[in-house]
């Protein structure tokens, strides 16, 4: 049964893992604007001669 | 039929840049066609950068670029202290500064503001946060000073914002408290879950013993976290409640996370059990996704805007025959300040030079401009409309006549803010609940002190984490969170969820007349004066035709345009009027300064605009104002609920008609001064009533602010309103009877659901007293209780909107 304690470490770590993650991605302001991203993604960037 | 075709091949053209109507089909280029030069320049320099994927994404997405922008316009930014204050950051290759671009609408703007460096090297990188309206501009000022900068932003039609409130030192900091709780609490929620099941399911652990206590120390360490950094918010604001001498709904919600999370560790510690751990983490995870819900915020509005939002950040000071932009807070008594056409006044000042026409709706909401003679006094606020005037400034900016009143209304600001939230019936309820809950663990405690005292502490303990007010606490944030999230659909944005509960109780609402009652777009003109040939009213049409000023329409509407004729040598004097040559003769039509006549023997009920042709008087158009769509059903719907006032900074023209539309119960007062305004709330306040009060113009702060819920109009969520507690979109006045409904029904909904939750407090509650409580049974209880309300509010809201007719 011994084994548990390691797995318990284990996932501990993993979930402690997301848990930074997700405190990274609020600080950095990825969750601030969730509309201008998804727009920006159509936009075409390598077509310098883009005559219509 | 032949005419007709003429009106509509007139009609069809429209600028290939910004979609407004052609004048004189002149401008031809690339095979298109552009109203003014400088949407066809706009055009020319995109096309030059391969960015013309611009008019593929939206068309007609450009901003119209007629109106020219004076040549230094933008020289106070070459002023060290107006730099300072805009830019965020500076080395030696790249400088920061964030912008505030009203003019962003569509994916178009994006796309070019994103690719602005292909159009100049010396920008970096653009970053546009398309809700806020905002653009990061990261480039180089050895390529680019910041004055270029903003110059081509401008010259592209995406003039900056830069106002006053720029030059103040502090900027709002985004606060994410709750969010870094929420995260870390759900994280210690669902481990401690986890490792709480082998208690609750396992033979195991009572075989293995070292591995069960494993398991609690665990859940232990894992509270911790919860317990000092999530649930602080509730403990420190029940603390601030107490040193208050209030009790507040965080009170009992606090003593029963102290009583849970001491009742748990006394259990791991002296081995008497596994704890309430996971009730403990559940119901903080539960209360913060609660609190999440009820703040929800509309980042891209502001509730926040003083003067310093409509004051430019310079001003053009006049010295030695020579003008520079100077800042205006620098800006002392003394000094000879240069405004422009459409610039405001920054500070009193008396004129000196110049022929002045002031607008100054700003401040009184009297649409009509005043023509100030040399030697008057001019206050801050007004609008210059027509050519240069120099002032002579008499006091300073932040002690003009406008700004004094402000800054006086903005002391008593913090306590009316309190008063908001101590009024709540929540925390009524909420006091009551505790002494409840407190007398039931006492009478409890003292049973068992004369049975048993061995189970006066798992008894008691078991009352308090059962009892906890946490469904109230659920109820009414999610309530608050759904509702303000249904008016905001509907058009209504609500400062903060504690406004729902006063907006529900009003019992009086006073409305602005100007901007709110009426609207811009629903102006009906009138003719006076000898009758108009056929002919001359095709001659005025015509003239009337390449302007895209508002009163044009109106006008053009009441004569005869079957046929209209070029018009060569047209000119716009913004605000004053128009001229040009129709059919070989000379037609003008304009204000009556703009016409150099005298038109005080026209009474005034409108704006008064002045017709000649050929230097004959052909007699006056009046326009006035029209009332808002469905105005006067709401006005009718709205008196079933409460009672309703007029005040208006107009002179009283329309008295007569907004009488009829409202009913004989309105009461309507005239040429309102912004102090009058403000005393008619206080005075209605002392009566002991409710007082909402809507405006649109800074006219109204002070009643705004006074009142208990102020409403600002907007035509649209960009447009400037001044502070208040909500902001409504004008086109959806016509709900307001609605929406104040739904308000209303919040407390009813609370009350409903929180009556609901109190089956399983009971069911918890018999348990408790006999100290029969597992921790497996408040597990079981705290997520049923909890998921059931969450669910409860949502579907009694929601019907409540459906039944109301709210989106």
């Amino acid at each position: 049964m011994s084994v548990i304690i390691i797995l318990l470490g284990l996932s501990l770590c993993v979930s402690i893992g997301f848990l930074i993650a997700f405190i990274w991605s609020v600080k950095s302001g990825q969750l601030e604007d969730d509309y201008s991203p998804a727009h920006k993604i159509f936009f075409d960037d390598n077509q310098p001669g883009n005559v219509q | 039929m032949v005419n007709e075709t003429v009106l509509q091949t007139a009609t069809a053209t429209v600028c290939y840049h910004c979609g407004e109507d052609c004048p004189n089909n002149s401008m031809r280029y690339d095979d298109k066609v552009f109203c003014c030069s400088g949407c066809q320049t706009v055009y020319t320099l995109l096309q030059e950068n391969g960015l013309c994927n611009y008019y593929n994404l939206n068309e007609h997405a450009g901003i119209n670029r007629r109106e020219v922008i004076r040549k230094d316009k933008f020289a106070f930014l070459e002023d060290q202290s107006i730099r300072q204050a805009l830019i965020r950051f500076k080395n030696e290759v790249e400088t920061h500064v964030t912008f505030y671009i009203p003019y962003i609408h569509c994916s178009s703007c994006m796309y070019l503001l994103e690719q602005l460096y292909r159009i100049h090297p010396g920008v970096i990188r653009t970053d546009i946060n398309f809700l806020k309206k905002e653009a990061s501009i990261i480039f180089n000022e050895k390529q680019l000073p910041l004055r270029a900068l903003v110059e081509l932003l401008t010259e592209l039609g995406y003039e900056p914002h830069l106002s006053l409130q720029q030059m103040k030192q502090e900027k709002p900091k985004v606060n994410r408290r709750l969010v870094y709780r929420l995260g870390v609490a759900g994280f210690c929620f669902g481990n401690i879950m986890l490792m709480s099941f082998p208690e609750y399911f396992s033979e195991d652990v009572q075989q293995e013993a070292y591995l069960g206590s494993i398991f609690r120390y665990l859940n232990l360490v894992l509270a911790l976290p919860v317990f000092f950094y999530c649930s602080s918010i509730f403990l420190l604001s029940a603390w601030k409640g107490l040193k208050h001498k209030h009790i507040n709904i965080d009170f009992p919600v606090a003593i029963a996370i102290v009583a849970t999370f001491g009742r748990s560790v006394a259990d791991v510690l002296f081995q008497q059990g596994a704890g309430y751990f996971d009730s403990l983490s559940g119901i903080v995870f539960f209360m913060l996704i609660g609190r999440v819900v009820q703040d929800k915020t509309y980042g891209a509005l502001s509730f926040e805007r003083d003067y310093t939002d409509y004051f430019p950040i310079a001003a053009t000071v006049v010295k030695d025959g020579q003008t520079i932009a100077r800042p205006l807070p620098d800006i002392k008594a003394g000094d000879t300040l240069k405004i422009h056409n459409n610039e405001l006044v920054p500070a009193d000042g008396i004129l000196v030079r110049g022929k002045a026409q002031i607008d100054y709706s700003f401040v009184t909401g009297e649409s009509v401009p005043v023509l100030p003679e040399t030697g008057e006094i001019i206050y801050a606020g007004g609008k210059q409309l027509g050519a240069d005037i120099e002032l002579l400034t008499v006091k300073e900016v932040a002690q003009s006549y406008l700004t004094g009143l402000w800054n006086k209304e903005h002391q008593q600001d913090d306590a009316a803010i309190k008063a908001h939230e101590t009024q709540s019936f929540v925390h009524k309820l909420a006091t009551n609940f505790t002494w409840i809950v407190l007398a039931i663990a006492f009478i409890t405690g003292l049973y068992w002190w004369a049975h048993d005292p061995a189970k006066i502490w798992p008894s008691v303990t078991a009352i308090l984490i059962i009892a906890c007010p946490c469904a109230l606490l659920l109820t009414s944030t999610f309530t608050r969170g759904y509702i303000l999230r249904i008016l905001g659909r509907n058009g209504l944005y609500l400062r903060n969820a504690h406004v729902i509960e006063p907006l529900g109780k009003l019992n009086h609402l006073v409305f602005d007349k100007t901007g709110t009652l009426t609207a811009a777009e629903q102006i009906s003109a009138a003719h006076y004066g000898p009758e108009l040939t056929i002919e001359e009213q095709q001659l005025i049409a015509s003239l009337t035709h390449p302007t895209t000023h508002a009163m044009s329409r109106p006008v053009r509407a009441i004569l005869n345009h079957d046929h209209l004729y070029e018009v060569f040598g047209f000119h716009e004097y913004p605000g004053l009027g128009v001229s040009g040559t129709v059919n070989g003769k000379e037609v003008r039509i304009g204000t009556a300064g703009f016409m150099q006549r005298n038109a005080e023997h026209i009474a005034q009920k409108g704006t008064i605009l002045l017709i000649t042709i050929d230097e004959e008087d052909k007699g006056y158009f009046v326009l006035t104002q029209g009332l808002r769509k469905g105005i006067e059903g709401l006005l009718h719907r709205l008196q079933k609920l409460l009672r309703i006032s007029m005040l208006s900074g107009d002179m009283p023209h329309q008295a007569k008609l907004l009488q009829q539309v409202a009913g004989p119960d309105v009461n309507l007062r005239f040429q309102q001064q912004p102090h009058d305004k403000l005393a008619y709330v206080q005075q209605l306040q002392q009566q002991g009533k409710t007082v909402g009060m809507i405006g649109d113009g800074l006219n109204d702060a002070g009643a705004l602010r006074q009142s208990n819920v102020g409403i600002c109009i907007a035509e649209d969520t960009n447009s400037f309103t001044p502070a208040g507690d909500a902001i409504l979109k004008g086109a959806q006045l016509h709900m307001l009877d609605k929406l104040i409904l739904m308000s209303k029904s919040s407390r009813l909904i609370i009350i409903l659901c929180f009556s609901f939750s109190f089956l399983y407090n009971t069911i918890g509650l018999i348990l408790a007293v006999q100290a029969r409580l597992s921790p497996i049974a408040a597990a079981i209880l705290m997520p049923c209780s909890t998921l059931s309300i969450i669910l409860l509010t949502y579907i009694v809201s929601k019907i409540r909107s459906k039944k109301l007719g709210l989106k």
